[in-house]
């Protein structure tokens, strides 16, 4: 669960001053993205515990068309034990898990069924993830259910037809619809950023979402061509910093889709420790939103445990 | 060690060092070395000390190269120079090709070694120093490869002598070599006293691709074995390092054929706009200042940020300060490694603290410094004045001064407000903002939302007191190749000035006397002297001329600083007036024929007419003399702008008063300069006369001025003075060798050239617009 110690996000009025005049130059985001990762490095004990961190901090998540209750059952299991216990001995750890199931709406109760007292939270996207081109009362109906069912986190998907007309404001009121609808569940806001396209607009996008309540900005819904990158994900925590500096607010971020090997896991872990601190490299604040990423994870540390490097069939799949 | 457990709660990132196994093998089955000369390595001997400075270890013993070690090196490179410079250019890119090669295969042991050296950054030695050497290499290369094409005509310059810094050592070494090897120059390079150790592994590399003895000659040593270089039989000294040592080699090798190219200091600009991406500008920064521990020539080391903005600047840039990790070089986690040498670190210690005193703040950051090596808490000034020494001063290591500026005039202003002119990066979302001001800045490197971007492709060097000439791409090539020289036309000795009167050589009889004046800032003046010089044709007076002094180049050279609209005019408009110049010297032809004539010059209905082609063919190329795009980066267009110098100083030859002068004023005018010209001493008559066809023509007061009187005096006037920007002498060698030494003050580049037929093909051409230009390069890293 979102850690209790820091409040949640209350939003504040729509004040599209704080990134009106932003522009964001995207040669030197890419630049500054290229070598941050090669400017730290991880070995030993140190990668293997990062790796372990970036299981605590992975949104288990399936959100596929041929989803079926037992499915999710089975990624819950994963969920439950991301590491075979030989590997969890070897590491010297106990009570790994991911940090939440993220699936469909429909797939919510199997898979708080699923997770019974785990203590993992069960996230849900909604509004119709992952286009969002749903009537809008549709789209809070949805998200309304999904909390019925049981999801403690919302991950909704942004109009992008508003942000690429600019139409801000608009998206401010969607958005605090949204925030309304979620409840006590925790708001994430995915903005598609492959589909937004420019930094610049990832920039006002994120500063919209978090004035309007979000919890987490969240890069996409892993359905786009183009999904996580670390020049968005860099831009995204930079928005994140300044909303921060203004209203003391801490937001919590969730790169999805693309982030595939244990190298992508540290890279977007130093990214997250460069521009934030630690402190954003815990669950709270921070979540992959992944699924074949963890089977990588899983052979690279059973690679650190036992010297040898693994095989994908001689792990449990999720 | 910690436990996974433990790492889980702190979630710290643990020490990563880069292993140093082989090169510490090979470090101790070395041990001590000599020098490479005539591809074998000399006995060692007369040994120093090089350290580690992130521990204060001695890695090796290297040799003090002496004079002689100097003269024997020189010698197997002139030994060697004919054969390489004979070999089919094919033949040179296969060995550059070569040692592109196994410079890669050897990418990890030079950089280890490097960073022992240097106590660079492992990531940087790793990621930026070696990848731009491999380049280096294969693109020259490719020069060596198509040299004959691309240079019709073009010759090796003989053996160059090289002389490279402590902070890029293996860079340096590359960017030295490379051009002057593909050119088919033979090379003695001296590596930095403090880190010669890869210049030595190098050589190791050109013995064991048996690259033919003698075209690559290493000798270490100190400052005195470099002035040993450039005391030796060399044809070029190209150097990299002080402005102070700068100037010694410039007044060193005043009056000799010697070619030479300064990269020297810079405290370059780094401006931030208001409207500029902040965060972007703060790692801009990071990869400026605190890039290689600040000790760049090209460091971004002058904050200047828009006062609008400079607050949110400042705190963001304390809180990334904060998060730069100072320590262990070879670490793979660490940003800023260790000072180069002890005696830097207490030279910065000084400067810092000298700042301090002067009333700047310090703000440092909160780093643990190791406890033994040679360290540096990176940080920046806020509150420096302009006059204070860390604003005006290189500090050479990783600290900034900050100062807001209100508008982009005032950005500028505080830009130049400087001696030096190597670099500057620009930071604005503006595009039409960001291209004018590097337009308007004093660099010749610029970088606009980017900053320490480099390529072989790239022209690199600077302006004003960072030195002349540059490297990399064609423009570097340039610099170590000759054409040949047009054959010198022996001038008449100018004679003794006359002031007094003298009633035994009088003048023609009757008419209304003329008074030939001094021509400043578009008006006719009396010399400051008060003093004129009796202008002869054999035994007969033909007139007085104005006795120019200082005080008249003094005010020649006020009148054309100021102006400076003349360089921001377009080429077509300069054209303009150019014609109009030929069109009215075409109405006076014959009476300046007639005057030359008088004076006794030959062919003087051709020189008019000669004078007239030249105007045009100078308006002819005054819109055509283009920069260039090389193909550098992916996804950034780099400019490579020519650039008038702004106030060139001429002495004009003694003979073909008016043609002579024409040559020479006309390019330099073309290409947007200002000219303050001494004309021919024995006959300044046709300049004077000329002034009235100036005057007539629509060219602005102060473009063009003329100061009659002693050429090699004003010459020399003009040499020490700090806003002429160049020099062009055509004069005898004693003056010529007099302005080289006496330039040294503000680093002037000097073209010494001599008389020649100017009604040949040797008068007007390509060279006269590449002396009348420098380059700057623009970076423009573009994306959407």
């Amino acid at each position: 669960m979102p850690d209790p110690a820091h409040a949640r996000n209350a939003g504040v009025p729509f004040a599209p001053d704080w990134f009106a005049r932003i522009t964001v130059n995207t040669p030197a985001a890419e630049r500054r993205a290229d070598t941050l990762v090669a400017r730290r490095s991880l070995k030993g004990p140190w990668q293997a515990a990062w790796l372990v961190n970036a299981l605590r901090c992975m949104d288990l998540t399936t959100l596929a068309g041929d989803d079926t209750p037992d499915r999710v059952a089975r990624l819950c299991a994963k969920a439950r034990a991301p590491l075979a216990p030989h590997i969890l001995a070897g590491l010297g750890l106990t009570g790994v898990t991911t940090g939440a199931v993220c699936v469909y709406p429909t797939m919510v109760a199997p898979a708080v069924r699923a997770l019974d007292r785990s203590g993992i939270p069960v996230a849900s996207v909604a509004t119709g993830f992952p286009a969002g081109l749903m009537p809008l009362p549709l789209r809070l109906a949805e998200i309304r259910y999904a909390v019925d069912q049981g999801a403690a986190e919302i991950d909704i998907v942004i109009s992008r037809a508003l942000a690429l007309r600019g139409e801000w404001a608009g998206l401010y009121d969607e958005l605090c619809a949204m925030r309304e609808a979620c409840g006590p569940a925790h708001m994430k806001a995915i903005l598609a950023t492959g589909e937004l396209q420019t930094l610049t607009n990832v920039y006002r996008a994120s500063m919209v979402a978090m004035q309007a309540g979000a919890d987490f900005i969240k890069t996409s819904t892993g359905k786009e061509p183009v999904n996580a990158t670390l020049p968005v994900s860099l831009v995204m925590l930079r928005a994140l910093r300044d909303y921060g500096a203004r209203t003391g607010a801490r937001i919590g971020f969730k790169p999805a889709g693309g982030l595939r090997t244990a190298r992508d896991a540290l890279n977007w872990q130093v990214l997250m420790h460069e521009e934030m601190g630690p402190d954003w490299l815990r669950p709270d604040l921070f979540r992959i939103g992944a699924s074949s990423l963890l089977s990588d994870i899983e052979r690279q540390l059973e690679h650190h445990v036992t010297g040898r490097y693994a095989s994908a069939a001689r792990q449990a799949l999720a | 060690m910690p436990t996974v457990s433990d790492i889980l709660d702190s979630l710290d990132y643990g020490p990563a060092p880069e292993g140093t196994v082989e090169v510490r093998g090979w470090l101790a089955a070395r041990g001590r070395f000599g020098h490479f000369i005539g591809g074998a390595f000399t006995a060692p001997v007369g040994l120093f000390d090089t350290l580690n400075p992130a521990t204060g270890e001695v890695l090796a013993q290297v040799t003090q190269g002496t004079p002689a070690d100097v003269a024997a090196a020189v010698a197997a490179a002139r030994v060697a120079q004919p054969g390489w410079a004979a070999l089919p250019g094919h033949e040179r890119a296969e060995w550059l090709y070569a040692l592109a090669r196994q410079v890669q295969k050897r990418e990890r042991f030079l950089a280890v070694l490097e960073v022992l050296d240097t106590g660079k950054p492992i990531r940087e030695a790793r990621d930026i120093d070696l990848p731009l050497v491999v380049r280096h290499f294969y693109h020259h290369a490719g020069w060596a490869e198509v040299l004959a094409d691309q240079f019709p005509g073009a010759a090796p310059l003989g053996v160059c002598g090289q002389i490279i810094p402590w902070n890029f050592p293996l860079l340096m070494l590359a960017w030295k070599l490379a051009p002057a090897l593909a050119a088919g120059n033979t090379v003695v390079l001296k590596p930095a006293e403090w880190t010669p150790l890869t210049a030595l592994a190098f050589a190791e590399i050109c013995a064991e691709i048996r690259l033919p003895a003698g075209v690559v000659n290493i000798v270490t040593g100190d400052g005195a074995t470099g002035a040993a270089l450039v005391a030796a039989e060399v044809d070029k000294i190209a150097f990299t390092g002080s402005s102070e040592v700068g100037r010694e080699i410039r007044r060193a090798t005043a009056g000799t054929a010697k070619r030479l190219t300064l990269e020297l200091g810079g405290k370059s600009p780094f401006i931030v706009f208001a409207d500029a991406d902040l965060e972007a500008a703060i790692e801009g920064v990071v990869d400026g200042i605190w890039f290689n521990q600040g000790q760049v020539c090209c460091a971004g080391s002058r904050l200047l940020v828009a006062e609008a903005v400079a607050d949110a600047f400042t705190e963001r840039l304390r809180a990334r300060m904060a998060r730069l990790r100072v320590g262990d070089p070879l670490d793979k986690g660490t940003d800023i490694g260790a000072i180069i040498h002890p005696d830097h670190l207490a030279r910065i210690g000084a400067l810092v603290a000298e700042g301090q005193a002067a009333g700047a703040e310090l703000v440092q950051a909160p780093a643990q410094l190791p406890a033994r090596g040679c360290y540096c808490a990176p940080g920046f000034f806020t509150g420096a004045a302009p006059a204070n020494p860390v604003s005006q001063r290189e500090i050479f290591g990783p600290i900034a001064t900050l100062t807001t500026f209100r508008t982009p005039d005032e950005a500028v202003q505080l830009a130049n407000a400087s001696c030096y002119g190597l670099a500057a990066s620009i930071w604005s979302e503006n595009l039409a903002l960001a291209l004018d001001i590097a337009a308007r800045v004093k660099a010749g490197v610029v970088w606009v939302n980017s900053v320490n971007v480099f390529d072989a492709g790239a022209p690199f060097g600077g302006m004003r007191d960072s030195g002349f000439g540059r490297e990399g791409g064609r423009a570097g090539m340039l610099e170590y190749l000759a054409w040949p020289a047009p054959a010198a036309v022996a001038e008449p000795e100018p004679a003794a000035l006359v002031a007094a009167p003298d009633p035994t050589h009088p003048g023609a009889a009757g008419g209304i006397d003329r008074t030939a004046k001094l021509y400043i800032g578009g008006a006719q003046k009396r010399p400051d002297s008060g003093q004129s010089y009796a202008v002869r044709a054999g035994d007969r007076l033909l007139g007085l001329a104005p006795w120019g002094s200082r005080k008249d180049i003094r005010n020649a050279v006020e009148a054309a600083q100021k102006a400076s609209g003349w360089a921001a005019m377009a080429g077509h408009a300069r054209a303009q007036v150019l014609y109009f110049i030929a069109e009215n010297l075409s109405a006076r032809a014959a009476e300046f024929a007639a005057r030359l004539a008088e004076a006794g010059q030959p062919d003087a209905q051709a020189e008019v007419q000669a004078t007239i082609r030249r105007a045009f063919y100078y308006a002819a190329l005054a819109d055509k003399h283009d920069g260039r795009i090389p193909a550098t980066r992916a996804r950034h267009l780099t400019l490579v702008q020519p650039e008038p110098h702004g106030v060139i100083g001429i002495a004009c030859p003694n003979a073909a008063p008016l043609l002579g002068l024409a040559s020479l004023i006309l390019p330099a005018i073309a290409m947007g300069n200002r000219v303050v010209a001494i004309p021919a001493q024995d006959m300044p008559f046709a300049a004077t006369d000329l002034a009235q066809v100036f005057d007539c023509s629509d060219l602005p007061g102060g473009v063009v001025n003329l100061v009659t009187g002693p050429r090699d005096d004003l010459v020399a006037v003009m040499a020490c003075h700090d806003d002429v920007n160049a020099l062009w002498v055509c004069g005898t060698k004693a003056g010529a060798a007099r302005a080289q030494a006496d330039s040294a003050g503000n680093l002037k580049p000097v073209w010494v050239m001599t008389n020649r037929d100017w009604q040949g093909a040797s008068g007007q051409g390509q060279a006269f617009l590449d002396h009348a230009v420098r380059l700057k390069t623009i970076w423009l890293p573009f994306g959407a």
